[in-house]
């Protein structure tokens, strides 16, 4: 790829203010997601995925903020912006669906009147040409009935269907990026499914950006072209999204990856004990010194205790933090 | 508890034709009530030292049928016999005695230990309840748990926050057990743990299940976690049973569309192919579609399957059941599909 890219982000560093001092919930976090591209952020709660997130749409709020490092979407720096600048670009050039579309939408608003506020806030429309946009917009979801399902709550439509409305929602201005947190965690596999491949054909067919953000590195690994997987507020290691599962380098990719019973190895390989990764995953006050990983790591020696591992660059592309990589 | 059942002595738990109904709505004397049939027609057979996983999309019934199990549903029809003994058309009166047979292990480790108790308390109160009062066996038994679930006796002083979701976890298992149950519902119950833990808990189950000599009814979505524990396997579709055999069966030759689809809707991490989609959501139980209950979601469905009633479970020479009117053909298609270069 050439040219600017659509995302970059270089040693960002996101803050913690418990009160008495501040730790750094995020740190060292660089990548970067051309136009278009599909990109995965994979971890454990609490490791800093969604903080990422939230401060590339500028939706941190106290007690976190951003430490130091920089954002630039197409180009420009975008970590100071004032808080006009900021919601000019959120939902507009940059948009986000979560977790949970029950709390994410408006409980005493109609869906459509949801939808077309983009279009009144963003592009300049009157509400009738925004209602009118609302229904088309409903429509490109594959939502049945629009121009009925327009004046429902969110209440009465099913989890996929709310997670539908917030896709349309999202991409109503045409953004560059589509940021979706958690977007099917709450919903059966048969609907995640159906979101993901609507996801997926409507951001390519827009040349739409996806950082996907999951702790579910199978779902991501189909969904993304590349991946970064993070640990205890770091990137651990970043792949093409087919090798971080057929050949992880790092200890904890590895650990995770053998870690999950996957659909068809106990027919192919009988069942064999899972292996597990020791220990649980530190609090952000507990953060070990040297690698992050060291005390559940098998690898781990005398280094990996003090020093903080660089990011080494791989032959087969990618990079890799450990001071022991395969 | 009576009526001893001699068929099948290696059968711990059978369910017959469970249904379990509630009324919704309706207004002054119940006019305009309908009836939610969240089980419907349900029969399970587990085996003593197996795992029988229970898989369906949320709203089939798989819960409902875990709490009947349990005795804390009122079955509107049908038996349910544990251990030789029935326990269904009954209130509430044997609730204890069928405590000490059946237990659950919950989902959400945090939500289900009660914040205010140590974890003694916790694994006391069964026993001070089943009249366990002598306070050397209590402490024993006690210990002897937290040991069999991979935790210390001396953290038994502690409160639920001061561990991890891991080892809350452990602690619900051990609070499950401390009973001697012979039948343990695991529901769900390592979806609300980090990624790097599950494994952990997995494995422990699985262990737990071998040296206690338990049987288990895993309730899951997570297909992956139901293949590597499962002797058989159930689906459930909107209150019924659409397909049940040996775990292999179900994984390798998935007779029924909807467990078709449920399998090729999992993403395959290898490869960055499109996700096989159904089309629709599960239909309101309320207001159950015409015909298999599947149909409105199936891409093999006719005129038959979208007019008749349900069809029956038909049970194949090898044990494997199945209810759909086309099963034939699309094993003969699939067949001739896997066979094909």
């Amino acid at each position: 790829m050439t040219g600017t890219p659509l995302i970059e982000v270089e040693d960002l560093r996101i803050d913690l203010d418990d009160g008495s001092r501040r730790v750094a919930a995020a740190e060292s976090i660089s990548f970067r997601i051309d136009r278009g591209e599909t990109f995965g952020l994979v971890g454990e709660s609490g490791c800093g995925k969604s903080i990422t997130a939230l401060a590339l749409i500028g939706l941190l709020r106290p007690p976190l903020s951003i430490g130091g490092g920089v954002i630039r979407f197409d180009g420009r720096e975008i970590q100071h912006l004032s808080a006009a600048a900021q919601r000019d670009l959120r939902g507009n050039r940059i948009a986000m669906i979560f977790q949970e579309p029950m709390t994410a939408l408006n409980p005493v608003s109609p869906v459509g009147r949801q939808i077309a506020e983009m279009f009144v806030l963003h592009k300049g429309k009157s509400w009738r040409e925004a209602n009118q946009l609302a229904v088309e917009a409903l429509a490109s979801v594959r939502v049945p009935a629009p121009e009925r399902r327009v004046n429902d709550y969110p209440h009465q439509l099913s989890g996929g269907m709310r997670q539908r409305v917030m896709i349309a929602i999202a991409l109503a201005c045409g953004p560059d990026l589509l940021i979706a947190d958690e977007p099917t965690t709450a919903l059966d596999v048969t609907v995640q499914a159906e979101i993901i491949e609507l996801m997926r054909n409507l951001c390519a067919e827009r040349g739409t950006a996806i950082l996907m953000i999951s702790h579910d590195l199978g779902l991501v690994a189909n969904v993304c072209r590349r991946v970064a997987v993070m640990y205890a507020g770091r990137i651990v290691e970043e792949r093409g999204s087919a090798d971080i599962f057929s050949a992880p380098s790092h200890p904890y990719t590895q650990g995770l990856v053998a870690s999950l019973p996957r659909l068809g190895s106990r027919a192919a390989l009988g069942r064999t004990r899972l292996k597990e990764i020791a220990g649980v995953v530190p609090a952000i006050s507990h953060f070990p010194d040297g690698c992050r990983f060291n005390p559940r790591c098998t690898q781990a020696t005398d280094i990996c205790r003090t020093v903080v591992p660089t990011a080494d660059f791989l032959e087969a592309g990618g990079l890799v933090r450990c001071h022991h990589h395969a | 508890m009576h009526e001893p059942d001699r068929a099948g002595d290696d059968l711990i738990l059978s369910v017959e034709d469970l249904a379990v109904h509630f009324p919704v709505g309706g207004g002054l004397f119940g006019r305009g009530q309908r009836l939610l049939r969240a089980v419907d027609g349900v029969s399970l057979k587990l085996k003593r030292g197996e795992c029988l996983g229970l898989v369906g999309e949320s709203g089939s019934g798989k819960s409902t049928v875990a709490l009947s199990i349990l005795g804390l549903l009122a079955p509107t029809r049908g038996r349910i016999v544990l251990d030789g003994q029935v326990v269904t058309s009954r209130p509430s009166g044997d609730r204890k005695a069928l405590a000490r047979i059946v237990q659950m292990v919950f989902q959400d480790p945090y939500a289900s230990l009660n914040p205010r108790q140590t974890v003694r308390r916790t694994l006391e109160d069964p026993l001070r309840v089943h009249g366990v009062t002598a306070k050397s066996e209590i402490e024993d038994r006690v210990a002897t748990m937290l040991r069999h679930v991979g935790l210390r006796p001396e953290q038994a002083d502690r409160y639920p926050h001061e561990f991890s979701g891991g080892q809350r976890q452990r602690i619900g298992i051990a609070r499950a057990l401390i009973l001697n149950p012979r039948i343990v519902i695991c529901d769900e119950p390592v979806s609300a743990l980090d990624v790097s833990i599950r494994a952990q808990i997995i494995n422990l189950l699985l262990e737990l299940k071998e040296t206690l000599g338990l049987s288990y009814i895993m309730i899951s979505h997570d297909l992956g976690v139901v293949e590597h524990m499962s002797d058989r396997v159930a689906v459930m579709y909107l209150g019924r049973i659409v397909e049940n055999g040996d775990w292999r069966e179900i994984f390798e030759r998935p007779a029924h569309p909807y467990t078709q689809a449920l399998i090729a809707a999992i993403p395959d991490p290898l490869h960055h192919a499109p996700l096989a989609t159904t089309g629709g959501d599960l239909p309101n139980p309320l207001n159950p579609p015409n015909g298999c209950a599947f149909s409105p979601r199936c891409r093999y469905a006719e005129d038959l399957c979208r007019h008749e009633p349900g069809p029956a479970l038909e049970t194949r020479p090898d044990g494997h059941t199945v209810r759909c009117w086309r099963s034939e053909e699309i094993s003969a298609m699939s067949a001739a599909l896997a066979s094909s270069p």
